[in-house]
């Protein structure tokens, strides 16, 4: 068994020390990527000497660029250069919006806002304070809890992958939040209990529920997606809300953050009332630290804001396959953000090479190649920063006309879903069901699911059959419930055959909670978060890891470490679970009821103790009474 | 009859059980946990005497005194002073008052030039303590002050109505000058004619009323501590100036928040430049680190696109420029206050400043106060909220230029304006000096030694009024309410509370004013703490009418037996006490 279990440990440590790699390697590409960019946007060429001058060649560079900060240094108010670093820390703002035709007729379209600003929260003894396009109040709440990554999403609906394909982003019903804390942290839970509770408050949104009993710290699922190569779990924390309702007052906030507000640029088609009509509603907020440049000499702080909708076909476009900017965001587009330094819209055009499902109006000669999700897509561009995008009317529209059909989708090769099975209130059974659709390739995938305290695992029922055999995940962590304390944590490493369904159950039984701990309706059940699949799914065409060329933010979001495989995360649906409910009425009758019996009990007693017991003459009957009355009026002796 | 004897002994024995065995049993089972709390001292405390004591140090120069009156030096003089503020608010202030003659030290330092000169030589000597006053009485025919060689500045502040509008006048004096104030902690006095024949006490007793107007401008006068004492004291007497200071000014608290708000509503016209971090550096953190001991603060900016003011600025033909008036500034604050954001990292109160760059379309932009006129500085601020100025670039738009404009802001202007507001939001009241008196600028500091003290004064004075207040209706809460569970943190933090404040009363009674101060902080964040924490507000506890409901059902049936049988009992005694008294009849 030893012996086994070291086996298991060896595997485990071989394959995390490559994933680990991955991610130590990953800081790096994705500096290449940010300067790529960066490179591209100024078509300067530009030789880097010495380590010494880069920092310097840098600022020459981005001088050419634009004029923001240094202006400042110029104008000669300032006459050391050296005197703060902050003071040269620029910031700069994109933004963009993929729409994405799904074969359903349904429409996808997804914001990304990313605001790059060259500084270090976390730089000892140097206080930033000083805020131009990044928001301060994320800004403070970063420096303050040292918050080395920040990833929180809510989400209004489910997203159906078997439909509409894997999201650019994917992120689970209700809220979501897990942060990497900067190991100079001591106290990471109580770090992490105010975080929430400001979190809260910035986000409008009941993230104040969250406390030890849904937070897990998961050893494997979730790495830094920024830079470091931080693989100790202890300054993880992952929680999920699943209940958690996304309305209206969550997204006034978050349109707060972005530097023009929602008055200019593509934020102008944020309207509330249009985007929760629809079938599927997410909006994040991710942020990580990446490089500042290719050689990662300094840190630069990423925000990037999220935004993805599916308008329904039937509902929200009146069952006609013809959809508008108008029509979905009753909006046009007028200007970019003045801010933005670059302000596009992509529309996906890969399955309509000729036009023949469907039509886009207004043409553009602009198109973009980008590999996402294992997939070489080709995007119609529009740039919201040239004056020709507009046309004539000074507003663009885009039009989307299908034609015919929409035809069949590829099948996602990664999908998963999960149910609950059992009768009765004692016990029950959760079954996760991972799909393999790669005709040909095995690859391995990592399980993640929490499991609240209230349904106790058995752990020895676990099974994991693929193709009816039995599969023995490479690894599992589990760690154990404590009543009230923390949930449980499962993580398996398991490999999915080509082709083929993988079920895992695990059965369990609830638990009967105190009466306070019931929600306000519990018949309505209890959430349990969803399942996450993290997996290195084989890519059908070549990834994209050298960064030479500039690349959509939607495509640069998980970093790419190799060329034949891709990083996709699957969520599962919540579950719903319902738990054996009393009767709420129940404390008063019970005292009622043993007050009762205690009295009657204590009345009888009582009685008896205190009674006086006389010897009652017998009364003689009634006859005989009635008798001697009448002896009585005549005079004659009584009877006795 | 022994029966019945024996009945009436087993229902007053069941009533004994139940009194002495089944009360107490319920009433301790069901009680709350209440830690002690030391009501008595709270109590002293609800009735307030303070005593305030300044060390006052009159220093005679050579050439003011004869020989014959040095003689009696060095001499002491104890004044006190008492108010009763209100029935539970008593005043005192203690003046001693010690007299001497100038060291040869001393005298060398006032042969200086100039009376900046002396100032700084006189402090280099010694180091007067916190809350002292040093007055060197001067010959009349000094040359330090003849007459105002230098240029004073003086800032007025020109007070209207609720919103203050501030207005910065360099003013020079040219008049005769009496009393020099320096920057730190001494004044020097040129001296009243003198007759040769009086004596020490006559020169004294004309000498006190210049002293007594030094020393209220230097250390604190009468109304600012009474101001100061609004939390406890219903404000009846106090003049509508001092009043209108404490108002503008904002509560006294453990820290700050500043944020610095550059608002640009029209980012495609002008993309504006502020150097905000040097400019905090070389402008205002001088003063909050002169400022360090009586609070901490902590300084940020931000930039804020498409910020527009809630009100639409009137176009004035005659100047050709949009104007706000002086009624329609606060309708300004809220539409903008909604983008400020809150800190989210504390829970400190938070000064905004705000810079405005008018868009556009809409400059030049001037605010006019009552009576019409444009405000110079073009800035506003709103009482314990913060300030606001419009910053108009229209004139560095070039006649084609390029949208959008690059503009850097001038931080000296914009930072002048935003120190005096900051000045006057932190309560460094400037009262005004009685006239002959010339007030040195306090210099890079931003902040005179002397005002410092002034605001040490009346912080000091404050804190123990809010401290003591928030203590005794916690006290009086706790006593009120008997459910409320009082935990032993809270009983420790009260305590802690009543301790600092004790100490910070006695400090202040001695004179110690950086240690009065310090306590007074203490009480009053442990009070605050005691205050606001949560277990007192938790409503686990039952009202007790529904608590009944629920032992009624056991309540009920036992006791209705128990009080008949006793009624019983006692009926039958006095029944047979009436046969008995009949028998012996």
């Amino acid at each position: 068994m030893a012996a086994h279990r070291c086996g298991l440990s060896l595997v485990f440590i071989l394959i995390f020390s490559s994933l680990a790699c991955h991610s130590s390697c990953d800081s790096l590409e994705n500096a290449n990527e940010d300067t790529e960019e960066k490179q591209s946007v100024s078509d300067t060429p530009r030789e880097v000497n010495s380590d010494g001058s880069i920092a310097a060649e840098d600022l020459n560079e981005r001088r050419g660029r634009s004029t923001d900060a240094e202006l400042d240094r110029r104008d000669g108010t300032r006459t050391s250069e050296a005197l703060t670093p902050a003071a040269a820390a620029r910031d700069e703002f994109q933004e963009e919006l993929v729409i994405r035709p799904l074969h359903s007729g349904d429409i996808y379209a997804s914001f990304q806002f990313r605001t790059l600003w060259d500084t270090d929260f976390l730089q000892e003894g140097q206080k930033v304070s000083h805020y131009r396009l990044f928001p301060k109040s994320l800004g403070q709440v970063l420096s303050k809890f040292s918050v080395r990554e920040l990833h929180i999403s809510f989400t209004q609906g489910f997203w159906r992958t078997m439909q509409w394909g894997q999201p650019f982003i994917p992120s689970p019903p209700g809220a979501e939040l897990w942060v990497w804390f900067h190991d100079t942290v001591s106290d990471v839970d109580g770090n992490w209990k105010e975080l929430t509770n400001v979190l809260s408050g910035i986000f409008c949104a009941s993230l104040n529920f969250i406390d030890l009993t849904n937070t897990v710290q998961p050893s494997a699922s979730f790495k830094p997606l920024g830079l470091g190569n931080a693989t100790d779990h202890r300054f993880l924390r992952y929680a999920t809300l699943p209940r958690e309702i996304v309305c209206t007052e969550n997204l006034t906030p978050w349109k707060k953050l972005l530097p023009c507000g929602s008055k200019a640029g593509l934020a102008v088609l944020l309207k509330s009332e249009k985007l929760f009509h629809s079938s599927f509603h997410s909006q994040a907020v991710h942020i990580r630290p990446v490089c500042q440049d290719e050689q990662c000499t300094s840190k630069a702080w990423e925000l990037r804001q999220t935004l993805n909708v599916v308008f329904d076909l039937y509902t929200a476009g009146q069952g006609k396959k013809e959809w508008s900017l108008f029509k979905m965001f009753s909006r046009t587009l007028t200007e970019a953000c003045p801010l933005a330094t670059s302000s596009k819209v992509y529309v996906d055009i890969t399955d309509n090479p000729e036009g023949e499902l469907f039509e886009l109006s207004p043409a553009t000669p602009l198109l973009s190649q980008a590999v996402v999700l294992g997939d070489r897509r080709t995007y119609s561009v529009f740039d919201l920063t040239r004056a020709e995008t507009f046309g004539q009317l000074r507003s663009l529209n885009l039009l989307l006309r299908w034609k015919g059909d929409g035809g069949e989708m590829l099948r996602p090769l990664l999908h998963a879903e999960r149910y609950v099975a059992g009768f009765g209130l004692q016990t029950g059974e959760i079954h996760t069901v991972i799909y393999n659709n790669h005709p040909y390739r095995a690859f391995p995938v990592l399980l993640m699911d929490s499991v609240p305290w209230y349904l106790q695992l058995y752990i020895h029922t676990l099974t994991v059959t693929s193709k009816s055999r039995d599969n023995k995940p490479s690894y599992i962590h589990y760690q154990p419930a404590k009543d009230r304390h923390r949930p449980h944590l499962l993580e398996m490493l398991i490999q999915l055959p080509p082709h083929s369904m993988t079920e895992v159950t695990v059965q369990f039984e609830r638990a009967l909670l105190k009466w306070t701990e019931y929600t306000p309706d519990p018949n309505h059940g209890f959430y349990v978060g969803s399942s996450v699949v993290s997996a290195l799914v084989p890519s059908m065409v070549a990834m994209n890891t050298n960064f030479t060329q500039d690349q959509p933010l939607f495509s640069s979001f998980v970093p790419v470490k190799e060329e034949s495989s891709y990083f996709v995360r699957v969520y599962t649906e919540p579950l719903l679970v319902n738990l054996p409910t009393p009767d709420f009425s129940m404390p008063y009758n019970v005292i009622c009821l043993t007050c009762t019996v205690v009295a009657v009990g204590y009345g009888s007693f009582y009685n008896l103790l205190t009674r006086t017991f006389q010897v009652d003459e017998p009364s003689l009957p009634l006859a005989k009474r009635l008798a001697n009355l009448i002896r009585r009026i005549r005079g004659v002796p009584l009877l006795t | 009859m022994p029966e019945k004897q024996r009945g009436r002994y087993a229902a007053l024995a069941i009533a004994a059980v139940v009194i002495v065995v089944g009360i107490p049993l319920w009433w301790k089972t069901t009680e709350t946990y209440r830690a002690w709390l030391p009501f008595s001292e709270i109590s002293e405390l609800d009735s307030l005497q303070l005593q305030l004591s300044v060390d006052i140090e009159v220093v005679f120069s050579r050439g003011t005194l004869t020989p014959e009156q040095q003689k009696k030096f060095p001499l002491s003089h104890v004044n006190e002073k008492e108010h009763q503020v209100d029935a539970k608010t008593g005043l005192r202030y203690k003046y001693e008052t010690r007299y001497r003659t100038a060291t040869i030290m001393e005298e060398d330092a006032l042969n200086q030039p100039t009376a900046a000169e002396a100032d700084l030589s006189l402090h280099m000597l010694s180091e007067s303590s916190c809350g002292s006053v040093v007055v060197y009485v001067i010959p009349e025919s000094s040359t330090l002050l003849p007459e105002v060689r230098f240029r004073a500045f003086v800032y007025f502040y020109i007070l209207k109505s609720l919103l203050k509008l501030i207005m910065l006048i360099p003013a020079v004096y040219f008049q005769d000058v009496k009393v020099y104030v320096g920057q730190r902690r001494t004044a020097l006095l040129r001296s009243p004619p003198f007759k040769t024949s009086w004596n020490l006490k006559e020169v004294l007793s004309n000498l006190d009323v210049e002293v007594e107007q030094v020393v209220s401008t230097m250390s604190f006068g009468h109304q600012d501590i009474v101001a100061a004492l609004s939390n406890r004291v219903r404000m009846t007497k106090v003049t509508k100036e001092s009043m209108a200071d404490s108002m503008r000014a904002i509560k006294s608290s453990p820290g700050y928040e500043i944020t610095f708000s550059l608002l640009n509503p029209d980012p495609k016209s002008h993309s504006l430049h502020w150097d905000i971090e040097g400019a905090v550096q070389s402008y205002i953190q001088p003063l909050l680190n002169k400022l360090a001991p009586i609070a901490n603060f902590s300084v940020d900016s931000q930039i804020l696109y498409y910020a527009v003011l809630g009100v639409n600025p009137r176009f004035d033909n005659s100047v050709s420029a949009y104007t706000l008036s002086a009624d329609s500034l606060s309708h300004v604050i809220n539409p903008v206050e909604a983008r400020l954001g809150s800190n989210a990292a504390s829970s400190n109160p938070v000064l905004n400043f705000l810079l405005y760059v008018p868009d556009a379309h809409h400059s030049p932009l001037f605010i006019r106060d009552h009576s019409k006129r444009e405000v110079p500085s073009n800035a506003f601020h709103s009482p314990r909220w913060g300030g606001i100025m419009v910053y108009n670039v229209n004139e560095m738009y070039g006649p084609e230029a390029e949208r959008p404009v690059d503009i850097n802001i001038n931080m000296a202007k914009v930072m002048g304006v935003f120190l005096a507001q900051l000045r006057l939001m932190l309560g460094v009241q400037h009262t005004h000096p009685p006239t002959g008196f010339v007030l040195q600028s306090p210099g890079s500091a931003g902040l005179a030694d002397w005002e410092l003290d002034r605001l040490l004064w009346s912080r000091s004075v404050e804190n123990i009024a809010t401290a003591s207040t928030t203590i005794t209706s916690l006290a009086q809460l706790l006593d009120q309410i008997g459910n409320i569970v009082i935990n032993d943190n809270i009983a420790q933090q009260v305590s802690s509370a009543v301790t600092s404040l004790q100490s910070a009363v006695a400090e202040l009674e001695a004179g110690n004013l950086a240690f009065a101060l310090q306590y007074s902080r203490e009480a009053i964040l442990a009070s605050e703490r005691a205050f606001f924490d949560p277990s007192l507000l938790h409503l686990l506890y039952f009202p007790d009418d529904q608590k009944f409901a629920i032992y009624i059902p056991l309540f009920l049936p036992m006791c209705v037996p128990i009080v008949l049988s006793l009624l019983k009992i006692v009926s039958e005694a006095k029944k047979r006490r009436a046969d008995k008294q009949a028998k012996s009849d």
